[in-house]
């Protein structure tokens, strides 16, 4: 698909050929290729579940699909969107090609461990979609006991061994990820001149190592009681259902922080780039990384207020959840300070990027009321909860990754995309996105329950709005799909620094040689300095 | 797999064969810090269901022979001892003395795994593994007696399987160092997998105590 223009020199797309090299390659960006494929056909996988969900919701009755059925749609969006989609996405593809780059190093510190757990992932999701194929799971991602254990009917086993598979891919990335950041940086990388996807990706990486172990047990016990009713989570047998939903979230909260920290670092790359500024309080912001990382591990018990977990533990928890809003206040805050006196440049990606800041801050600013222990009851289990955290993994982690994917474009495909059309379909994702999910905020507080096929009737009007949205949305996902596969062919030839950015990957060609540099970078300016980008530019000229 | 000449040598993506030891080693530790984790969900579940059923608990533990943990806990502090006498001869570079300690830590490692089937055997044979026929002699309170032997299988079974890994792993090293790989400037596999040994004795040091011991004052 390459023409011959950008192979006139030698670039890791035509260092070798043959399917042998790319599914045995150790090379980071073409493992990251790799996952962008197979991420990309989860995600709309997954829409595919969206899609019917709805559809069957756009009438009250449920004359689309039965209950059964629909618990299972449900259930498979949700699996194969976090755990095959949002965890993957911003670390094992942007995170996978750039993070070796932007510090300077020839790959990851481990590239067989990261070639396995692309494997992994693969392999997780063929059982994940083996337990679709064969009839479903109708647990809800969350596969809550007892019903998932003692009750259910459907493939919670293959699902759960899909999970726990794909779990491990999320750990190798980890710490390789950890490993490279602290060991693999070219000579002047500083820790406090690494760029802040750097940054937020070593924080996710934390998480990703510290609390995925959590969930493997979680599921090895969940697998162990339902067939050998081992009686951990058995109350006939003095064990504790909460216990399970202890366990769940102390890995599953802060997975929210895994898919939405990278994020936040695409973002922080995409306003210092587009307003040619450095990012504002730089220390503040990496540091806010880490700072949401710990909290991140402190808050789980708030998906247990109804729980029946006692009201101190919920008092405590609703507190700490709190001060989660500080780091992520800090972090728009600070880009909104960056754009200042900026010279801001609109093109795609910082329309993404604006994207992320509007509606992160509204899936933010949600959170708090969520995380208050009263406001809770009334609107748990509603679609409050499910357009709040839409709100941060689709407005946020999704609109970051697109960001991203169309800033690190030209670097990877070494095409420019079309301008225009990538313009239109940011503006379309926008709106679709709001009309989708800004109703299900009225819905849930008038009390509309999630995982309901049929509703009142006087909830259609916003119900309606919401599919109308979906459909927006849907075309506004599909159009990169078709202009990113055109530009491969058609697009203009990107010079290796298009946006006159700082970072390491944009002074290397663009696609970029099979290690990256021609010669070890060594780094003497701070990140973001632009005014030394410029000097050297000069020198170069003249 | 990779030509030989590779992964003795310096990988392509390090600078320095120090680096390359260093980096190793750091992913090692990171491995073993995610190991902590997992297993803690286990210690977790344990210490919560120990608080609520200390006396079933006690009851239940004290029917495990102290005699044989004892002996086995000691045969697996041995093997750590032969696996640190193998880093040695590796640093030193005598490929006899490494040969003969890889081969002296597996045996004991698989000393350790006999004594725990033939454990695991006998609760069998005294319906003590939980399902339709357990049964504990001196309690009403079946249900959190069996909750005590599913712990005690799933982190012993858990701990046997990280046993049986380690076992791979020596057997890994053992052919490698059988066919002279190991130098004393290129033994980082070994002492990596030494790392990891060492991480799985530490998990029954805490097991043992957790499981044998708890009531032993009780006697």
């Amino acid at each position: 698909m390459i023409t011959e223009a950008v192979q006139e020199r030698e670039h890791y797309l035509n260092a070798s050929y043959g399917i042998k090299s790319w599914l045995l390659t150790k090379d980071h960006k073409r493992i990251a290729l790799l996952y962008l494929h197979t991420i990309t056909f989860f995600f709309f996988l997954g829409g595919i579940f969206a899609t019917l969900i709805r559809l069957e919701l756009l009438t009250p009755k449920g004359d689309l699909v039965s209950a059964d059925t629909y618990s299972k749609l449900f259930t498979l969006h949700g699996v194969i969107m976090i755990f095959f989609f949002l965890i993957p996405s911003i670390p094992a593809t942007l995170g996978n090609f750039f993070l070796p780059m932007m510090i300077g190093a020839k790959d990851l510190a481990f590239p067989r461990i990261n070639l396995l757990s692309w494997y992994l992932l693969v392999i997780g999701g063929c059982f994940a979609m083996y337990a679709m194929l064969a009839g479903g799971v109708d647990t809800g991602w969350t596969f809550y006991v007892p019903y998932s254990t003692n009750y259910s009917n459907t493939y919670v086993i293959a699902t759960g061994l899909g999970i726990f598979i794909a779990g491990f891919s999320s750990i190798l990335t980890g710490l390789n990820f950890i490993v490279t950041v602290h060991r693999m940086r070219a000579p002047g990388m500083t820790w406090f001149r690494l760029p802040l996807f750097v940054w937020s990706n070593y924080a996710t990486a934390l998480i990703q190592v510290l609390g995925t172990p959590v969930i493997a047990i979680t599921l090895v016990l969940l697998i162990g009681e339902r067939t050998l009713h081992i009686g951990i989570f058995d109350p006939a047998r003095g064990g504790d259902p909460v216990l399970f939903q202890h366990l769940f979230w102390f890995y599953s909260h802060p997975a929210v922080y895994i898919m939405v920290l990278p994020a936040m670092g695409v973002i922080s790359e995409l306003v210092s780039v587009f307003s040619k500024k450095p990012v504002f309080g730089y220390k503040v912001v990496a540091f806010s990384s880490v700072a949401i990382a710990v909290l991140g591990f402190l808050v789980w018990g708030h998906h247990l207020f109804v729980s029946g977990q006692s009201v101190y533990a919920g008092l405590v928890f609703s507190f700490l959840s709190y001060f989660v809003a500080i780091p992520s206040a800090i972090k728009v805050f600070n880009w909104t300070a960056t754009l200042h006196k900026g010279s801001i440049s609109y093109a795609t990606p910082m329309l993404y990027a604006f994207g992320f800041i509007g509606l992160f801050t509204v899936g933010g600013l949600t959170g708090l009321f969520v995380a208050c222990l009263g406001v809770d009851v009334h609107v748990h289990d509603t679609y409050f909860v499910i357009a709040h955290f839409h709100y941060i993994m689709v407005g946020g982690t999704l609109m970051a990754y697109l960001g991203g994917l169309h800033y690190w474009w030209p670097k990877m495909s070494g095409r420019m995309y079309p301008e225009g059309w990538a313009k239109l379909s940011a503006l379309v994702i926008y709106l679709g996105f709001n009309l989708t999910f800004f109703p299900q905020f009225i819905l849930g507080y008038l009390g509309m329950p999630r995982r309901y096929w049929t509703y009142p009737d006087e909830f259609q009007v916003l119900h309606v709005m919401s599919t109308a949205g979906a459909s927006v949305l849907a075309v506004g996902y599909l159009m990169p799909l078709i202009y990113f596969m055109w530009s491969l062919r058609y697009g203009p030839i990107a010079g290796p620094n298009p946006w006159g950015a700082t970072g390491l990957e944009w002074q290397t060609a663009s696609p970029p040689p099979a290690h990256n540099f021609d010669e070890t970078p060594i780094v003497t300016t701070e990140a973001y300095d632009y005014a030394a980008l410029a000097a050297r530019e000069e020198v170069k000229v003249g | 797999m990779d030509s030989h000449a590779e992964t003795a040598e310096l990988r392509e993506q390090f600078e320095t064969p120090a680096q390359q030891k260093e980096i190793s080693t750091l992913g090692m530790w990171i491995f073993l810090v995610t190991e902590i984790m997992f297993f803690g969900g286990l210690f977790l579940a344990y210490a919560i269901y120990r608080r609520e059923f200390a006396s079933v608990f006690a009851l239940a533990s004290n029917t495990l022979d102290v005699v044989i943990g004892a002996v086995n806990t000691a045969v697996l502090l041995c093997s750590s001892f032969t696996m640190v006498l193998a880093v040695r001869a590796a640093q030193i570079g005598s490929r006899k003395a490494l040969i003969v300690f890889l081969i002296l830590t597996i045996l004991l490692g698989g000393v350790f795994l006999g004594v725990k089937a033939y454990e695991w055997n006998q609760k069998f044979e005294e319906h003590h593994v939980p399902g339709p026929t357990f049964h504990l002699e001196g309690t009403t309170q079946q249900g959190p007696a069996q909750l005590f032997f599913s712990l005690y299988f799933t982190m012993t079974g858990l701990h046997a399987l990280h046993m049986v890994v380690g076992e791979g792993l020596m057997l890994f090293l053992l052919w490698h160092a059988y066919r002279g790989k190991y130098t004393p400037s290129y033994y980082t596999p070994v002492d990596v997998g030494g790392l990891y040994w060492h991480f799985v004795d530490i998990v029954w040091i805490f097991l043992f105590p957790l499981l044998y011991l708890i009531a032993r004052h009780q006697h």
